[in-house]
């Protein structure tokens, strides 16, 4: 194992590092998702042209494909946080897990009810039984499983962990959803970003769509920071009355 | 090994003991699905369209009834305390449960199955690629189950809570299960679904023991 790797995880498990780095990331990210969310909003309603087949629905997709992406990545974080809380005890991983999760849930919302208000023009329903729909809505429920559990536990070091033994078992539904569209013939579309032969997506649209994930990206990393600082500070709050009412 | 044959087998004689344990999920399952005719109305043909998924759906929610219970009851008298220390590792231990779980609600759900198929006009095809799936998926539904029971061990509300975990993991065994069957009613070779079904069974049985045994040790810390 490379010995400067490890001193750095916990160098950040330390609350006071973190919040020392927390307050130097936080304006940044913030104001970057200001300035992409704006900009990409703009690109995205007004400077990008009308798809030829599907015309102004088709904006439907800037919101729909970032909010896709971030059901996964946010997933997949919080996997390879639980791992961390699991095999390092790493505290702030743990904690990571937790502060992600409900994000997670509310990108994988949006994203079905985007692509549901989608599907109706293009598709003619609100609903489809296909394999991409259905392991999107499965991961939504892992989701929600996740934040039922967590909370359910009187002692909440036991919640965390057995909420990231949980999200290391769902991880199986990540590749089902990336690849259903390949697995099995489906109604959704084809992965048409991230192929081997790069985009197939024309750049007047990539451009607001490549702005709306970064926004998304630097939005999520705003919230989750600071629902990190104010579960550290809870946790302060809870040590310390705990400390005086022994007294 | 032979200690997990006889916990197996002390599971086992627990749960006989306990008649009503061993009837109420397989006596759920049978009244479960008479009531689709009721519901639906008797028209032969929509009831052949529906059996195999109705078999399915409430075979899967008949396993969740005893599943509460797998680890709850030595949980509160100290026996898993125990069972952690014994020398035999917590990996076995979870196997053994699950055996005894499968024998006592997925084995009589086996056999209650071709009796429901008949009254609900099952494909007379279809009846042998029931059982093979059933047999390669209930298991499959015992050891998810575990997992669940297990991380969900000291919870408060603990048996919806499960059911909420659970369900989402059972789907991709649902829907493999019941293209199966429905391939052979169609008169297709439903193998590629039952291997697929069986891959499950066989990863189910590698990866499960280890975040069933983890769960369990994070409860009993």
């Amino acid at each position: 194992m490379t010995t400067a790797r490890i001193p750095l995880l916990h160098r950040y498990a330390n609350p006071a590092a973190f919040g020392r780095l927390a307050a130097k990331v936080l304006p940044w990210t913030t104001a970057l998702a200001i300035l992409l969310l704006g900009l990409g909003s703009y690109f995205a309603l007004f400077a990008s042209p009308p798809d030829y087949q599907q015309g102004e629905s088709v904006r439907i997709m800037y919101v729909h494909v970032p909010a896709a992406i971030m059901s996964e990545v946010v997933y997949g974080m919080m996997a390879a946080a639980a791992v961390a809380g699991i095999i390092w005890k790493h505290a702030l991983a743990d904690l990571f897990v937790k502060a992600a999760a409900p994000l997670g849930a509310a990108f994988t919302f949006v994203c079905l009810v985007a692509g549901s208000l989608w599907g109706k023009p293009m598709w003619g329903a609100w609903w489809v039984w296909d394999a991409r729909l259905t392991s999107e809505l499965i991961l939504f429920f892992l989701y929600l499983g996740y934040l039922a559990l967590v909370d359910a536990f009187d002692d909440p070091q036991r919640g965390l962990r057995a909420g990231a033994i949980l999200v290391l078992v769902g991880v199986v539904d990540l590749p089902i959803i990336k690849f259903s569209v390949d697995w099995w013939n489906t109604l959704h579309q084809p992965a048409s970003l991230m192929t081997l032969s790069g985009p197939k997506v024309d750049p007047s649209m990539l451009l607001p769509l490549m702005l709306m994930i970064g926004g998304f990206m630097a939005f999520f990393v705003s919230v989750v920071v600071l629902r990190l600082e104010s579960e550290l500070l809870a946790r302060r709050i809870r040590a310390w009355r705990t400390a005086t009412s022994e007294e | 090994m032979s200690a997990m044959l006889r916990l197996f087998a002390h599971d086992l004689k627990l749960q006989l003991r306990l008649g009503s344990d061993l009837i109420a999920p397989v006596a759920f399952f049978v009244l479960a699905t008479l009531l689709v005719p009721l519901g639906v109305g008797p028209e032969p043909n929509l009831l052949t369209r529906l059996a195999p998924g109705m078999i399915w759906v409430t075979a899967l929610l008949a396993t969740l009834l005893a599943l509460d219970r797998l680890f709850q009851r030595d949980f509160e008298d100290g026996t898993l305390d125990l069972l952690a220390l014994a020398p035999l590792p917590l990996e076995a231990i979870v196997l053994a449960k699950v055996a005894a779980h499968w024998v006592t609600t997925g084995l009589p759900l086996l056999i209650a199955a071709p009796v429901l198929g008949l009254m609900l006009r099952l494909d007379h095809g279809s009846y042998v690629t029931l059982e093979v799936s059933l047999l390669l998926g209930t298991p499959v539904l015992s050891m998810v189950g575990a997992f669940g029971a297990a991380v969900t061990l000291g919870a408060r509300r603990g048996g919806a809570l499960l059911a909420l975990l659970v369900l989402p993991l059972y789907v991709p065994i649902l829907i493999f299960a019941t293209s199966a069957i429905g391939a052979a009613g169609e008169g297709l070779s439903p193998r590629p679904h039952l291997l697929l079904l069986a891959s499950f069974f066989v990863a189910g049985l590698v990866l499960v023991p280890f975040a069933a045994a983890a769960a369990l040790r994070n409860a009993l810390e």
